[in-house]
């Protein structure tokens, strides 16, 4: 009887052996035929991007007019926040770098310039770094897979972002955002605002999508997309840092408009006959359904035009009538009170 | 890890081929269904509303592309019957507008607006005799998809994600814009069709287009639009072409 127990042991024993060495050799063949580590096919995004003047004009090249919020899916906290906005504000000491946020990757017209990070033990990349030739704090994107630092954290322009490959796309998310404009007239995001960018590349083709989600300024998330194309020259990111100085606004001053006392709330209607309702933004004109609404105001008014438009009617100043596609000059027009940062002392 | 271009193409001939997958099987992104135009940016003022006669900002315009947009009236084009004019492939995806997309067959995607009722059929599978038909306001368009792999080292990996590239020629002239500036019948487009999802859970797309027009253009006009994913065919409002608005 023990004998008889002793062999089935035996037997068990041998059989079980045998399966792991059976698992044993199929394990080796399939690590021998593809490894198991699962990863995302990268791209190498390294290099100077540069984006056709063709797309968002107005904003990115003149800058926006004082009262253009649409398409923005402003609050009334937002509305109310931008139509008391003066320029005169980013003259404050407080709000003199204040321009400068992540949002401006996006609809600054720049050059972007992207390298990686190297670092640990097998010096992969552990970050991807954008920067333009303004002080926005650079967006260094962590792929080491690191925690956010605390909430409570003293918010950088550089804010914190980290991100991952879905195929040979790249998806970021920041977070710890400084409050900044989404549109330099006004038009705010909070601290409270997270960023997811997404960086789609077709060869030397990269599609660079943006949404912005705020719950303060915002009812929905602000979605904004531009091409870029590798630029033939590296990019130039040599611009001085912005640092605080006098400019003509003391500390503690804040200009502002009081509600309904911002004259300068009817350049949508002077220039292009787009009503209030319409140029204050709100998520309902970002949608088709708002032509209907807008038709028979605006078609009241379009025999009014002037036969040739008269101002901000020509491509990029004009100057590709040359046959040149310039790069964007150093100072765009400050329409909105857009300013160059400070220079070195 | 190493880097490596990891976007594969869905070669036009490929989808022919006996035993290949069809154009339809091997799509790596689904973007059929229904989608709605987002306008959140500030070229708003040149779609939502009829821009400004002679405003072309941001338009790449040749001297004798003025000359064409100074001629424009909406009404002789409504009288000539050409009143779909700015509804042509280089300018419909900045319509605002709804698109239904559909599979015509495994091998031609179709896309359908309600803003002037326009069809453009994207073919897998390129025919010569289709390319050489009569111009038509949509062109003729072929199509690949653009696979994005994630995987093992090793070999191709798996498709994950993707995108769809279009390429349209053979076009009527019309108009980039309502107000009248114009493109040549040698123009061509060349379309992404990248599909994204917002922060909030939506689905978006995003269509980027390059116009290439020796005739009037200096270089591309370079565009992006961007389309939300609907659950349904609610908000489809189909209107016919407009010459003014």
């Amino acid at each position: 009887m023990a004998s008889n127990q002793l062999r089935l042991r035996v037997r068990g024993m041998a059989a079980r052996g045998m399966a792991f060495v059976i698992a044993l050799i199929f394990t080796s063949l399939a690590l021998l035929v593809e490894p198991q580590v699962v990863v995302a096919q990268e791209v190498d995004l390294s290099g100077s991007w540069t984006s056709p003047p063709t797309n968002n004009v107005l904003e990115v090249y003149e800058g926006p007019f004082t009262d253009d919020w649409t398409g923005m899916p402003l609050s009334a906290a937002g509305r109310a926040l931008a139509q008391s906005w003066s320029a005169g504000a980013l003259a404050e000491p407080e709000r003199t770098c204040q321009l400068y946020g992540q949002w401006k990757y996006m609809t600054f017209p720049f050059e972007i310039k992207i390298w990686p990070s190297n670092g640990g033990p097998t010096d992969q990349i552990v970050a991807w770094n954008l920067q333009k030739a303004e002080d926005e704090g650079g967006m260094k994107i962590w792929m080491d897979g690191r925690k956010p630092p605390s909430k409570y954290l003293d918010y950088s322009r550089g804010a914190f972002t980290t991100g991952h490959w879905k195929g040979s796309t790249l998806i970021a998310e920041t977070t710890h955002l400084k409050m900044a404009p989404a549109r330099n007239n006004g038009g705010y995001y909070s601290d409270r605002s997270t960023l997811t960018s997404t960086f789609i590349p077709h060869g030397d083709t990269l599609i660079m999508v943006f949404d912005l989600n705020d719950p303060v300024y915002f009812t929905q998330p602000y979605v904004y997309s531009r091409v870029w194309t590798r630029a033939t020259r590296p990019a130039s990111t040599a611009w001085p840092p912005c640092i605080v100085n006098y400019e003509g606004v003391a500390e503690g001053v804040v200009p502002f408009y009081l509600p309904g006392k911002n004259p300068l709330l009817n350049q949508m209607m002077q220039l292009f006959h787009v009503p209030e309702y319409a140029s204050e933004g709100g998520a309902q004109t970002m949608y088709p359904a708002f032509r209907d609404k807008l038709k028979a105001d605006y078609l009241k008014l379009y025999p009014t035009f002037p036969k040739q438009c008269t101002q901000y009617c020509t491509n990029f100043r004009g100057q590709q009538a040359a046959g040149n596609i310039p790069q964007p000059s150093a100072s765009p027009a400050a329409k909105s009170g857009r300013r160059k940062p400070q220079s070195k002392p | 890890m190493s880097l490596a271009t990891a976007t594969a193409v869905y070669a036009q001939g490929q989808a022919g081929t006996r035993g290949a997958p069809s154009a339809q099987a091997a799509a790596p992104v689904d973007l059929t269904g229904y989608w709605e135009s987002l306008v959140t940016d500030e070229d708003w003022v040149y779609r939502m509303v009829t821009p400004r006669p002679g405003d072309y900002a941001g338009v790449p315009l040749k001297p004798n592309g003025l000359q064409v947009m100074a001629a424009w009236d909406p009404a002789k084009d409504t009288a000539a019957g050409e009143q779909c004019k700015s509804y042509g492939a280089p300018a419909i995806m900045r319509v605002p507008e709804h698109l239904h997309i559909t599979w015509q067959d495994a091998q031609t995607l179709k896309v359908e607006t309600d803003a002037g009722e326009q069809v453009r059929l994207f073919n897998f599978v390129p025919s010569t005799a289709a390319a050489q038909a009569p111009r038509t306001w949509q062109g003729y368009s072929v199509a690949e998809w653009e696979f994005q792999r994630q995987g093992a080292g090793r070999g191709p990996g798996k498709a994950v994600w993707g995108a769809l590239k279009v390429t349209t020629s053979n076009l009527k002239a019309g108009y980039l814009r309502k107000n009248g500036v114009p493109y040549s019948e040698k123009t061509s487009v060349m379309e992404y069709y990248d599909p994204v999802q917002e922060s909030n859970g939506d689905g978006l797309m995003i269509v980027s287009s390059f116009v290439t027009d020796p005739v009037y253009l200096f270089s591309p006009f370079v565009t992006t639009d961007n389309f939300v994913k609907l659950p349904s065919a609610a908000g489809w409002k189909p209107s016919a072409c407009s010459a003014m608005w």
